[in-house]
Formats: structure tokens, sequence, C-alpha cells
């Protein structure tokens, strides 16, 4: 088979799993559902590798196809059509989707079993991987639009999963708003090109645009930006990235879901799908990588305060989101991808891990209240190291490799970009600290009375349902994960699923090593063939430089961490008492809920109650509707009088009317 | 005999229906009233239908005694119906339809 009919079964597989999951909803018994989920995700995998292995066995030349299903509409210059681009970076994507959303899809049916909406979930989860795979297999702008859409709204079905949840439900909007706003960007930025181009097709837009741009024209630059807006709000970088904290209100899996494989790296995709046009738009590109810079500062500094676990991964993954977008944005591709990939096991480890002590907490997220897992929960405890190790960029796991990547880029690239480079050393320092931050508080220390619990083999449960977030009493409907909470130790799906992973993220690295192999470059390569910057790798010797040097200042993060949470007892509350200012200034976020509050959602109400108020009620209310019903009702009440309900009134205004008629007829006559 | 006497005896006939119709309040008797209206006007088509030498105006003043027939039945069931209901057997009194 050719690598287009693989791609067109990996697309297939999810849909037919969604469909036959929702059309089935109310008859699937106990954990079927899920299993359908799991096995669809799992053929599009195998199918996945169907073309990666059909796309190797071809001419390394001729390794981009494109397939057309139908034609939407081929008039007017435009030319939208059902259409799939394979090439080595989809099937690189379609592989990472399709291969974590598996192990996703396998732990959520232990972890979701106890909940009322179980076969929900699963429709919902398999079309949050459908419209991923969708929007990275896309052949032009316009399916691209489509998946990335989907994306959207499946993150807005499932962060407010538990809809009985007020803190869910706003957050699922929080997040479908904010990509709106992402959406219109690429809406507006294929306008912009394609009013140039004439073609939505990718591969043509690649080739028409040297012809059609210079180097940063006005046009060109304005439609990269609002690429960008679109990759922002996906990939929640600074200001669109608000939405992605909040959407901890969904389920654990979830979480690692959207973290790991389907949405976040969404952004990633996009930016190195288009790399032709960035490359062509240097400032566009700059600004790109400036904010990817920013990000990973930022959200490395919230990550160190903020004390929900879940909360501290996703600002964590923000972070690491960060490093690809400034390194696709700077042209490190193979770093952006590879980092991805690696994130991908890693992040989605971490989450796993995170749901089994959450359980284990019977729902509590706070680090606060966490201590000393590490006896009664092995399992756990072993994958969340490793996950925060390879998060680190320790060696020999895979962040390492992966994170090292990028940031030798940026100093072998020169220029500001060194700048970049040495922010991202600095991310390196601040992950070292509030990874390990986490390690320490949830599994070091004196057992808390949940782990005590534990080991003497007994899982807490909570007496009354709360909210984590506001203390709330659950609506126990549909409101929380179910009665019956589930740790890795005991659930073999959730080991499995986890073991697989943990391994991934130890030996994920091993396929790009400088010096040694470069697997992932040369299946890369046939998509940059028209890349100035693909290329453009630093030598061996620096490469390894950078490998040592960043796992030290890493190392560093570790050891600030340990002196802090186990070292020194109490120096955590002291050092928040001295640095209060700060202490307020990070638990805040930053101030940027508050920012966007105050510049974009208070204008915009203003703007909606002088609507309401002016337009609605006078212009409209009065003026215009009022005017003719007004003159409708005086009108009828006129005409109402003549209705006496006297018969001969009647009788008297028939016959002198015919009179009247005969009269006129006699005098014309 | 000309065709004028016919005439004027309708037109009197007719009148007279007609101001029994909008003088009187007791519906029986408004009833009368109606009947005598269309039997002038069927001496009139008579009249006509003896002037042109035709039998069409006989056939409609056949159409008119059925029609007439049927709408005492319908005047004359209201009026039981009025009367059983312990209504006042009076037209003015029945202006509940007054807009």
């Amino acid at each position: 088979m050719t690598p287009t009919t693989w791609g067109w079964l990996v697309l297939l597989f999810p849909l037919l799993g969604s469909a036959v999951i929702s059309l089935g909803w109310s008859r699937w018994p106990a954990t079927t559902a899920g299993w359908i989920g799991t096995l669809a995700i799992a053929l599009s995998f195998v199918c996945s590798i169907g073309a990666l292995i059909s796309l190797l066995g071809r001419d390394p030349a001729h390794r981009e196809l494109v397939s057309t299903l139908w034609n939407y509409d081929a008039s007017v210059g435009v030319d939208a059509k059902l259409q799939i681009l394979v090439d080595p970076i989809s099937v690189f994507m379609i592989l990472v989707v399709s291969g974590v959303s598996t192990l996703i899809h396998l732990y959520s049916v232990s972890y979701m079993k106890g909940d009322r909406g179980f076969v929900r979930y699963f429709a919902y989860l398999n079309y949050f991987v459908l419209a991923m795979l969708v929007l990275v297999l896309a052949g032009n702008f316009v399916l691209l639009i489509v998946g990335w859409a989907g994306v959207g709204a499946a993150s807005y079905m499932l962060i407010s999963f538990w809809y009985r949840r007020t803190t869910a439900t706003g957050a699922g909007i929080k997040a479908f708003v904010i990509n709106v706003v992402g959406d219109a960007g690429l809406v507006l930025g294929t306008f912009f090109i394609f009013r140039h181009t004439g073609t939505v097709q990718f591969l043509q837009t690649f080739r028409d645009i040297h012809h059609v741009f210079h180097t940063d024209s006005t046009d060109l630059v304005a439609g990269c930006i609002l690429f960008l807006v679109g990759a922002f709000a996906k990939s929640a970088q600074v200001p669109l990235h608000t939405w992605l904290p909040d959407a901890m209100e969904g389920p654990t899996p979830v979480s690692s879901l959207i973290h790991a494989a389907t949405m976040v790296t969404a952004g990633v995709y996009l930016i190195v799908r288009l790399h032709p046009l960035f490359e062509l738009a240097p400032t566009a590109a700059e600004i790109g990588a400036i904010v990817g810079c920013l990000t990973l500062l930022i959200a490395g500094s919230i990550g160190v305060v903020v004390v929900d676990i879940k909360r501290v991964i996703a600002y964590s993954t923000m972070s690491q989101i960060g490093y690809m977008i400034m390194g696709a944005s700077a042209g490190a591709y193979t770093g952006a991808l590879f980092h991805l990939m690696t994130h991908a096991f890693f992040k989605a480890l971490l989450f796993m891990a995170a749901g089994s002590i959450i359980g284990a907490m019977a729902g509590d997220q706070s680090l606060d209240r966490m201590s000393g897992f590490r006896k009664a929960m092995p399992f756990t405890f072993l994958c969340f190291i490793v996950g925060g190790l390879a998060l680190s960029g320790l060696p020999p796991f895979s962040g390492w490799l992966s994170k090292d990547d990028i940031i030798g880029y940026m100093f072998h690239r020169g220029g500001f970009y060194v700048v970049l480079g040495v922010g991202g050393e600095l991310g390196a320092l601040i992950t070292g600290i509030y990874t390990f931050r986490m390690i320490f508080r949830a599994f070091f220390g004196d057992p808390c009375p949940e782990a005590v619990e534990l080991e003497h083999g007994h899982l807490a449960h909570a007496e009354v349902p709360r909210n984590p977030m506001t203390g709330e009493v659950e609506d126990i409907d549909v409101g929380f994960p179910g009665p019956e909470h589930v740790i890795a130790e005991r659930e073999w799906p959730m080991r499995i699923a986890m073991s697989l992973l943990a391994l991934l993220a130890v030996v994920g690295g091993l396929i790009q090593i400088p010096g040694v192999d470069h697997v992932l470059s040369t299946f890369l390569s046939p998509a940059f063939s028209g890349s100035t910057l693909f290329n453009h790798e630093p030598t061996t010797g620096n490469a390894w430089l950078g490998l040592i040097i960043t796992p030290i200042i890493g190392i560093v993060g570790v050891v600030t961490a340990y002196r802090l949470y186990i070292a020194q007892r109490g120096a955590p509350a002291r050092l928040q008492e001295r640095l209060a200012p700060l202490h307020t200034f990070l638990i805040n976020k930053w101030y940027f809920d508050e920012l966007i509050d105050f510049t974009i959602v208070r204008p915009a109400l203003l703007i909606g109650r002088l609507a309401e108020s002016v337009l609605e009620r006078i212009v409209i209310g009065i003026g215009v509707t009022g005017g003719v019903t007004g003159e409708a009702r005086a009108l009828s009440a006129a005409v109402r009088r003549t209705q006496t309900g006297f018969l001969r009134y009647y009788a008297a205004a028939m016959i002198l009317a015919l009179s009247a008629v005969a009269l006129y007829f006699l005098i014309v006559s | 005999m000309a065709i004028g006497w016919y005439l004027t005896v309708s037109a009197l006939i007719f009148c007279i229906g007609a101001g029994g119709v909008l003088t009187r309040r007791n519906p029986l008797v408004i009833l009368l009233c109606l009947e005598l209206m269309l039997n002038a006007a069927n001496l009139a088509l008579v009249a006509f239908a003896r002037m042109w030498g035709s039998e069409a105006g006989q056939i409609f003043a056949l159409i008119v005694m059925v029609v007439a027939a049927c709408e005492v039945t319908v005047g004359l069931g209201l009026i039981v119906a009025i009367s059983r209901r312990n209504l006042p057997i009076d037209v003015d009194e029945l202006h509940e339809l007054s807009g």
C-alpha cells in the first residue's frame, strides 16, 4: 500500500471508534467502550507505522505525497479539497500522536472506570485524537483549519467534562474562547498568503512564495505573525497561555492528552510545517523565538510557587513548549520535533503518575498536603522520578538530548539568538528546581495520613467529595472522578501504560545523539530540502559541550530544590517571607489573568452593556420595533371599535353599504 | 301587466323586511323579516324570468327557497339553544362578540 492509503486509514479508525462508541452510548457494558476506543487508536498507530515503512521504502527525493479524496470546491481560484499530505513531518507527528494517545486511552480505561460519563469520555477522547490527526495530516490550509478548530472543540468538551463543576465549565469556556482567537489568527493568516499565491495547498504555496514574495514582504510578515497568534493560542504561549493551567479542571488523562499528544504541540507543528514562510519572513520568526523564550521563563517561574501538583506540571508544559516554539522559530526544526516527541513521553508519564497520586489522595491535588508517598507507592515514585529526570534534562534520559539540541542550536545560530540560548539555560535551572520541588514534597519527608493508610494496604477515600480548587462539595452525579479512586499500583492497564512511557522516556533520546547517530534528522531531511536553516547544525564538539553544560545547570537546580525541601526544614517558608512581594507576584501568575481582564474582558463587557442599554433598548426597542408595533396597535384599536357585537348594527351597515353600491351603479348606468 | 308593478311590490316587501330586521329585537321576528326579504327577491326573480321568457330566474328562485329553508333551520336551532341556556331572547343583549 502507498503511504497515503495508510494515511487515510490512520484517520479512519479514530473516526469509526468515535462513531461506534457514541452511537451505542447507552448499551456498552462495563468498560467495553474504553477498549473499543483504545483499539481504534492502537489500529491508527499500526497504520502510522505502515505509513512510516512504506515512506521509507521510497526514494528520499519522492517522500512528499499528496492524496485527494474529493473536491469541496475548486472554483474562483480556491482549491479546497479533502486532501492529506504524507511527508516525513506528518508521519513523525502521527506516530507520536497516535502512539502516546494509545497509551493514554489504555490508562483511562482504568482511571475513568468509576465515572458516570465513561462512554461519553471515550467518544470525546477518540474525537480529540481524530481532530489532531486531521490537523497534522492536512494537505492544505482549509483542512488544517478544520483540524485546528476540531481540536479546540474537543478540548472544550473534555475540559468541561465534569459539567456540574462550575470551575470546570468556566475553564472550558476560557480555553475555547482563547483558542478561537488563535483560529481567527490562522484563518486571517491564510488569507494573507492566499491573496498572493492563489492557492491553499501547502506544497504549491511553498513553491510559489519565492516568486510572489521577497524577504520580509509586508503581507508575508503579517500573515506569519497571524499564524503565530494561532500557534501561541493553541500552544499556550504568552500572552494567550492563561487557559492551560485552568484546563487542569478536566480529568487527569485528558490533561495528559492535551499536554503530551494532541493539543499544545499543534503550534509547534504549525511553525515547522510552514517553515518556508517563516524562513522568508525572519522578522516574524524572531518574534516567535522571543515569545517562546519569554514563555519558558515566565511559566517556569510560576511553576516554582504553585502548590497544585497538576498545575505545576501544566506550567512545566508551557515552559517546555516555549523551548519548542523558540527552536522551531529559530530554525532548529529537528530539535523542536525531537523535543516534542521526548516531551510527549515524559510529560504523559508525569501526568499519569500525578493522576495516581491524586487517586491515593482521594482527589486532593495540593502539594501542601502530600508528603512521603515514596514507600506507599513505589511504582508511581519510580515513574515520577524517571519523568522528572527526563524533564530536567539529566543524562542519560531523553530530555537531556532533545532539550540541548534546541539550546545548542540557539548558540550556534549566533546574533541575538545567543541571548535566547542563555534564557534556555536559565530555564533548565528553573526546570530542575520546580520538578524536584514536586518530587521532594510529594514523595519524601514524613508520610501524610493518606500515605500511612496506603502503607497499611488501604486506599483513602474522602467522606465528602470536594472540588480541589474551591473546596465546594461536588455534585456526585458527574462532578467528580467517581467513587472508585485508582492508583497505578493496583491497576494493570495503568501500570502497562506508565511502564512503556517510562521506558520511552529513558531510551527515546537515543535516536538522535550528536556524533553517534542522526536517525531523526536524516528521516526529516526530505521535507526540508528547500530550507536554508535545516542543516545549520552545531559541530559535534560544540554539541557535546552543550550536552555537558546544560545538565550541570539542571543538577544545580535539583540540588537547590534538595537544599530547600529536604536538607533545611522550614527554608521555603523563610524564603517566602523574605521575598514576599516576589512570591505574591508569582503566585498571582504575573497578573496575566488580571491584565487580560482589565484590557480586554472589561472593555468588552462595557461595550456590551452600552450596546444593550442604548442600541438595544432605545434605538431598536423604542425606535425601530417600537414604532412599527405602535402603529399596528393604534390602527387595530380603530378597527376594533367598529366591532360592537350588536347584530342590528351589522345588518344596518350591510344594508347601507349595499344601497350605496346599488345607488352607484344606478348613477353610472 | 308591466314588470314595474311586480318590482314595486317586491321592493315594498323587501323594505318592510329590512325595516323589521333593523328595528325588531326578537330573533324570531328578525328571522321572519329575513324570510320576507328573501321572498321579495324571489318575486323579483320570477318576474324577470317571465319578462325574458327564460327559466333561469325560476331556478334561482327554487335555490333561494332551499337556502332559506336551511337558514331557518340553523336560525331556529340557535334560538332554541339560546332559550335552553336561559339566555335573554333579545339580539341587543347578545353582544359578547364586541371587539
